[in-house]
């Protein structure tokens, strides 16, 4: 008899989503599907509104990563007004990204999956969390709490708030930075190194089997991600690079503001979420993946030396590019150094401080792309005006979207691994999820949904039977 | 000139005659919130906001002139209940998302609600979708966040003296246009000096490139330059 599992809500993800998976007649899994159920539709209600509050509106898709949508949004207006914007302006557009890295990976790490993977997988669902992880091991969550709080702060002593400030604007940025809080962020950075560093060498320890680094499945695929010109990994200016599993650029570097003309979007009628793809691939076999693993499969290297080393020690032994959608994990450590050593280069700056942040112009173009990587990846807003300055169209392809086909892959790989005969735990199930949540989505970014995403888990039988089971 | 005695929120308070309430009131340090008054213009009660209780009446303060023996409640709980359902009916008319506004921070209707302790509206929002008129070199209006207060009309003709602001239509349709209701950046009158926007108690008129949060208003400006003039 044929059945169908839904999970429904998935839990410790960021926004709406469902999993559902098809079962043949022994029992064995036919099809995996992942499903984003809600739809917010900011790119319709963005039109009419003025470039000038784009970054702003924009901003409010999301809570977590509301930055991305800032720097997105302000770069598309910054191409519409034609300007190059102050070089201190760029460099702390950049300060506020990596800030962002640090709090969105951070959050994802210790407060969405370490605990599953620190208190086991199949673990009390009622402690599995992070005020579990707290009980469990005080003094790592205390640290995982506090970089985060990090991450948060740098965004608050440049925009005036943590979440949603709309500082970012067109042609450079609200405010300067002052003595005083690049004094605090420059204080606070070895601290951070040093919990990156040591969660580093615990997760190193605990994970250095194949076997373990394979638990949510391993597949082939392309990714992409903006390096710069010289490969170096990059997360606000640069080049589109897509590479394949040996590393080797299948597009070497693409013009950001020609994304179009390699990327397509597909859609399904059973989710909101929309595929993006490698259109001369077609769809779906043009899949890629972005985000913490993409960004370090795609780039040569760090360009700073302690993410650098750690780079290599991770490639090591490797033949190809790593598949393994654990990984995400362990590519989010190395960002998140990566991101603090870079931090401390653009606080070195000597024109940090400058007060001349911000280009001022009319409307030169009537079409302006915004390219840069946010936590999950590659983040695209895209505009057109009329000459006035009023939205006609917006299009965004979020780094969720970009993974979407991968997601599906992975959901689909771990239920083929762990469900035989139909038999299906609770413990399975979150091993499923946790296909899910090693990409980190941000579904009320992606399909632009509303609200909290716990996740559900149904079994519909060949007869038609459904069986449900909540995470919630 | 004789003094009139006049009597608000239980204190009696002598007032000079042809003072309006509002006058009065604030001579006293008493506070009586208002919207489309502006000191320097001339008044015309359109906002309502500014409603005191005669006991057994309500009128706006800002138009009634005192009289000898008046008895006047500037926070009585049914002035009070008026108040907070007329800045409703003002939200629910208009699209006001203050997340996003360039006012943000800086708007008198938001202050409001946050004096008059507006929560959440009881009354039905129209969703109006008017389409922002950024025609204008300088400036934009988005008559979505429009309340009506014709601030911009009264500054416009009275102090400028230019006329580009007017009132179009009737009832639930009425709205502010440019000239003979003509995209603002055709609006031959328009002198561009600005008064317009320094005005405007929200988001509504605007200048070109401020962005979320950034505008900062001077209404005071009016009673300055009418100050001004008087001297000669």
């Amino acid at each position: 008899m044929q059945r169908e599992i839904h999970i429904e809500p998935v839990t410790r993800i960021e926004g709406h989503g469902k999993i559902s998976v098809f079962l043949d007649e022994k029992g064995d899994v036919r099809d995996a599907q992942f499903h984003v159920t809600e739809l917010r539709g900011f790119e319709k209600f963005c039109e009419g509104r003025t470039l000038w509050e784009m970054p702003g509106l924009t901003a409010r898709i999301c809570g977590i990563c509301p930055v991305s949508h800032i720097l997105a949004s302000a770069k598309a207006c910054d191409a519409i007004l034609a300007v190059r914007i102050p070089r201190t302006a760029e460099l702390l557009r950049r300060l506020m990204n990596l800030g962002q890295f640090v709090q969105s990976h951070a959050l994802s790490f210790f407060y969405l999956s370490a605990p599953d993977f620190l208190l086991g997988w199949d673990a009390d669902p009622a402690t599995r969390n992070v005020v579990g992880l707290v009980a469990a091991n005080p003094e790592l969550a205390r640290k995982g709490i506090r970089l985060r709080a990090f991450g948060q702060e740098v965004i608050d002593r440049l925009g005036g708030k943590r979440i949603h400030p709309a500082w970012a604007v067109p042609g450079g940025v609200h405010q300067p930075l002052s003595a005083e809080n690049r004094a605090w962020i420059v204080s606070h950075l070895p601290e951070a190194k040093a919990t990156i560093l040591e969660t580093l060498a615990l997760y190193k320890k605990a994970f250095a089997s194949a076997e373990l680094r394979n638990l949510l499945g391993a597949f082939d695929s392309m990714y992409l991600g903006l390096v710069t010109p010289d490969g170096l990994w990059e997360h606000y200016t640069g080049v589109l690079r897509l590479v394949d599993m040996k590393g080797k650029a299948i597009v070497p570097a693409l013009d950001p503001s020609q994304y179009a003309t390699i990327i397509k979007e597909a859609s399904e009628p059973w989710t909101y979420l929309k595929f993006p793809h490698y259109e001369p691939m077609g769809y779906p076999e043009g899949m890629y993946r972005v985000g913490p693993l993409g960004r370090v499969n795609v780039c040569d290297r760090f360009g700073t030396p302690m993410a650098d080393r750690e780079l290599e020690e991770f490639r090591a032994g490797e033949k190809k590019r790593s598949g393994r959608v654990f990984d995400y994990h362990y590519a989010r450590l190395l960002e998140m150094l990566g991101a603090i050593e870079q931090m401390e280069v653009v606080l070195a700056d000597a024109s940090i401080l400058s007060p001349h942040v911000r280009a001022e112009a009319g409307i030169n173009e009537l079409e302006g792309v915004g390219v840069h990587e946010a936590p999950r990846g590659t983040l695209i807003h895209h505009y057109h005006v009329d000459k006035n300055g009023v939205i006609e169209k917006a299009n965004f392809i979020v780094s969720t979207g970009h993974n979407n086909l991968a997601m599906n892959r992975a959901v689909r790989e771990i239920a083929k691994t762990y469900i035989k005969k139909g038999k299906v735990t609770e413990g399975i199930l979150n091993r499923i999820e946790g296909g899910i949540r090693a990409y980190d989505p941000c579904l009320s970014c992606s399909v632009h949904a509303v609200g909290h995403m716990p996740l559900r888990l149904d079994i519909v039988e060949a007869d038609g039977r459904r069986t449900t089971l909540c995470q919630e | 000139m004789d003094k009139l005695r006049v009597k608000i929120d239980g204190r009696t308070i002598l007032a000079a005659p042809g003072k309006t309430i509002l006058e009065v009131a604030e001579e006293n340090g008493i506070h009586i919130p208002t919207l489309c008054h502006l000191d320097g213009l001339r008044d015309v009660g359109a906002c309502r906001l500014c409603i005191v209780d005669l006991y057994g009446q309500l009128v706006t303060s800002c138009t009634t002139k005192v009289a000898d023996g008046m008895e006047i409640g500037t926070q009585t709980e049914t002035v009070r209940a008026y108040r907070r359902t007329i800045l409703e009916l003002l939200f629910a008319e208009g699209n006001h998302v203050c997340s996003f506004c360039v006012s943000n921070g800086g708007c008198e209707l938001q202050d409001l609600a946050c004096e008059l302790g507006m929560h959440s509206v009881r009354v039905p929002y129209t969703y109006r979708r008017e389409r922002v008129d950024a025609t204008h070199p300088r400036f934009l209006i988005d008559r979505d966040r429009c309340v009506l207060c014709g601030r911009c009309v009264r500054v416009c003709q009275e102090v400028e003296g230019a006329h580009t602001w007017g009132f179009a239509e009737r009832g639930a349709t009425v709205r502010v246009i440019t000239d003979l209701a003509v995209p603002w950046g055709t609006a031959e009158s328009c002198t561009s000096c600005g008064k317009c926007v320094e005005v405007c108690p929200t988001g509504a008129i605007a200048r070109k490139g401020a962005s979320n949060a950034e505008m900062r208003k001077h209404p005071d400006l009016v009673a300055e330059l009418t100050e001004r003039r008087a001297r000669g």
